[in-house]
């Protein structure tokens, strides 16, 4: 491991009839695997969701555990070795970026790796800038890692595995999490420092478009052991396109189908802001810290508006606010008579459970907003928070929307165990099960297989012709094009906001 | 300015391995706790208060930090006059609250010797960046890798679980369950936290596995931690300040053993 040791090529991965299952699960996660891949080649990995991919990506990570973790069948090798016994040979990239970083500063985060396999001190301090520079995060080596965004953050994870000059580079879902310009520059930062290394890749991800001018095959997992494809990206998606596509995978040339719109009809107006200014209060400070202001719009029922804007901008902070979740720090934001219905005109002096059926909220991450046991139970809290127990009327909402958004057959499961697409439907299902007539989401679509995708748009259209107003924060354009009547574009500090209808 | 990346302003204290920082800290709690009287409490804060301003924090700073001491330390000597053991000279006495000599030398005695031992323990730790300490940790007084740097991860989560919190409770109040007594809420949000924190924690563990962290490879450590002859002369001034303060108390003859 020296300084003149730029190029360190690729690792060879060979399975041989290679299987695992979780110790908590009955079924495989995968089985009958048989597998070769030559150094320095760029695999995307695919398959439907359950097919095995990230426990295949972490077996070769050598992250999976042990005996008591579960069960393992036939031979995985990494350059003719066991994964675990192979560390430092293999670097990972996961998909949520917080849980990526591990110490406070951007310099000693890249260096940890370094330190764990056992570099000198000296070649350590040679190894982190080149690695910074190479994903290019030009930042001071003491910046705070919690100041970073996603896609930083993303890059910093991809330095801290640069820099352990991995023979194999594993990314599992890198960018789900990130807007379209962190896409891209992760995608980038990947893509140049194969350039130099050499490194063979493995990739996992729904979005097929992002990796296919740096992938040079596609492997296509199949649930039932095995693999479905295999073979250079465009053929492989010129024969399976079609399936991957109805199995949730985003494939260029099959888009989501979508769906048909009623006329517009303007329903009666239920929000009005003018000159307002959004911001949220710092822990341990007094006054809001305004993020945007002057923002004028006016909302009316079966309407929906888009919220979109650079990262930053306050596009959460501002449906958080048009949620009646936080007050305004400026301006006014009115409830008209239509929705508030008797109560005071502000929406954030409202009660809890005053807002239910007049504003629902969907969080970007879906877990912050789980307060029950079971999928079941988590619809019924809506309900009953509402009245006395649950009527007979609120058991049929629940049921009818457990089928509309496919998670019936989970209806005893934790909400935490779903998977990702699951979690999204039901956090989306809860603020349905009381009927608000104004429904906000953040970042709907962000890290959803087509499928998901494609059900949500559905839902939320017949949502919104059926009368309900509609307010999404989005980075994707797809959405936006589809559902949204209108957009605010929001610009960031102090800046206005501007309606392009 | 966050918990894990404090800012520090450069200065001589701040440069002092935070292994000394700590050691000297806990001497000094130590030997001040060996006796309760007031002498010996007076003379180590007196010599404190000479080196405090010397430490490198603004004025602000200060009195942020050892805010709550200032509140602790009168109101913990006051209880003690009014309430704590009698003896020597009844002074005053309202219904069943007694003032006497005794009490008074001991409420003064608590009182200053909370402050002599609270205020370096602040104001060292409020000029170590935890990330040195941990190096501090590890190579200095060689605790296990494992430990250290996991618990210095751990703690980059809690900023993490600020963020969480205030989202947790806007969810509870989006989802029609936010207009519960104060007690039921903290208790339900503190639970939903934990459920959070525990799945933060093992995707985390997962990250650091996955660099090669836990490994039975020697690791090297990046940045050098030197007990060195700064070190050493600093350590040599937190013997020196019970010490003083010690023989001063004996030669007063007010040294009372609490353990005799």
């Amino acid at each position: 491991m020296t300084a003149e040791n730029e190029t360190t090529g690729g690792a060879r991965i060979i399975a041989r009839g290679w299987g695992w299952r979780h110790a908590s699960r009955r079924a495989p996660a995968v089985h009958g695997l048989d597998l070769r891949i030559e150094p320095g080649e760029r695999v995307l990995l695919l398959g439907r969701s359950g097919a095995g991919k990230s426990t295949l990506i972490q077996a070769l990570a050598g992250v999976l555990g042990g005996d008591e973790e579960g069960d393992a069948t036939g031979e995985l090798l990494i350059d003719g070795h066991a994964p675990q016994s192979a560390r430092g040979e293999a670097g990972l990239v996961l998909q949520d970026p917080d849980s990526q970083v591990v110490l406070a500063r951007v310099g000693d985060d890249v260096a940890f790796a370094c330190e764990n396999l056992g570099v000198p001190r000296e070649e350590i301090w040679r190894r982190v800038p080149a690695a910074l520079a190479e994903v290019g995060l030009d930042l001071p080596l003491d910046h705070p890692t919690a100041q970073l965004s996603g896609g930083q953050k993303q890059r910093l994870a991809l330095a801290g595995v640069v820099a352990m000059r991995p023979r194999l580079l594993l990314l599992d879902e890198p960018t789900a999490n990130l807007d379209p310009a962190g896409v891209v520059d992760v995608r980038d930062a990947v893509a140049g420092t194969l350039q130099r290394s050499g490194a063979t890749l493995v990739v996992i991800e729904h979005r097929v478009s992002v990796w296919l001018d740096v992938v040079d095959r596609v492997i296509v997992l199949d649930p039932d052991g095995g693999l479905l494809a295999d073979g250079r990206p465009r053929e492989v998606l010129q024969t399976a396109g079609a399936s991957l596509a109805a199995a949730g995978v985003w494939v260029p040339g099959f888009p989501p189908a979508r769906p048909v719109r009623r006329p517009r009809v303007a329903g009666e107006p239920l929000l009005a802001a003018s000159g307002l200014a959004v911001g949220r209060t710092e822990f341990g400070r007094r006054r809001p810290t305004v993020v945007s202001s002057g923002i004028d719009l006016e909302l009316a029922a079966g309407e929906s508006l888009a919220i979109v804007g650079e990262n930053g901008a306050g596009k959460s902070t501002l449906a958080l606010t048009l949620a009646g979740l936080l007050a305004p720090a400026g301006g006014s934001l009115e409830a008209l008579p239509a929705l508030a219905r008797g109560l005071g005109s502000q929406p954030y002096r409202w009660r809890s459970r005053q807002l239910l059926t007049r504003a629902g909220m969907v969080f970007q991450d879906p877990e912050h907003q789980f307060l029950a046991g079971t999928v079941r139970a988590e619809l019924e809290v809506g309900p009953r928070a509402l009245g006395d127990g649950l009527g007979r009327a609120d058991t049929v909402r629940v049921d009818e929307l457990l089928e509309r958004l496919h998670l019936d057959h989970l209806a005893n499961a934790n909400p935490f165990t779903l998977s990702g697409g699951e979690k999204r439907r039901l956090s989306v299902a809860t603020a349905l099960a009381t009927r608000p007539q104004v429904l906000l989401l953040d970042e709907p679509t962000f890290g959803q297989d087509a499928l998901t995708w494609q059900e949500l748009v559905a839902l939320l259209a017949e949502l919104v012709d059926d009368g309900t107003a509609l307010v999404s924060v989005t980075h994707d354009r797809d959405y936006v094009e589809t559902i949204a009547d209108r957009s605010l574009v929001l610009h960031g500090l102090s800046f206005e906001g501007r309606v392009i209808v | 300015m966050s918990l894990i990346t404090p800012v520090i302003r450069p200065g001589t204290v701040a440069r002092i391995n935070p292994v000394a920082k700590m050691l000297a800290a806990i001497l000094v709690a130590l030997a001040l706790l060996l006796s309760i009287d007031w002498v010996s409490a007076a003379v180590a804060l007196a010599l404190e208060a000479v080196l405090l301003p010397f430490a490198g924090l603004s004025a602000r700073q200060f009195w942020l930090r050892t805010a709550t001491l200032w509140v602790a330390a009168p109101l913990a000597a006051l209880t003690t006059v009014l309430y704590g053991k009698d003896s020597g000279a009844l002074l005053t006495r309202f219904g069943p609250i007694t003032i006497t000599d005794g009490s008074l030398d001991l409420g003064l005695a608590i009182g200053l010797r909370i402050l002599a031992i609270g205020l370096p323990g602040i104001v060292l730790f409020a000029t170590t960046d935890p990330t040195d300490l941990a190096d501090g940790l590890g190579q200095v007084l060689r605790l296990p890798a494992r430990f250290v740097l996991g618990g210095l991860a751990g703690l980059r989560l809690v900023g993490l679980f600020i963020e969480d919190w205030r989202f947790l409770a806007l969810a509870r109040r989006a989802r029609g369950v936010g207009d519960s007594n104060p007690i039921t809420r903290i208790a339900r949000q503190g639970f939903s936290l934990l459920v959070l924190s525990v799945r933060r924690g093992s995707k985390l563990a997962t990250a650091m596995e996955a660099k090669g962290f836990g490994s039975d490879r020697q690791r090297t450590w990046a940045r050098a931690s030197v007990f060195g002859v700064r070190e050493w002369r600093f350590m040599a001034l937190a013997v020196a300040i019970p010490a003083a303060a010690i023989v001063a108390a004996v030669l007063a003859g007010t040294w009372k053993f609490v353990l005799s």
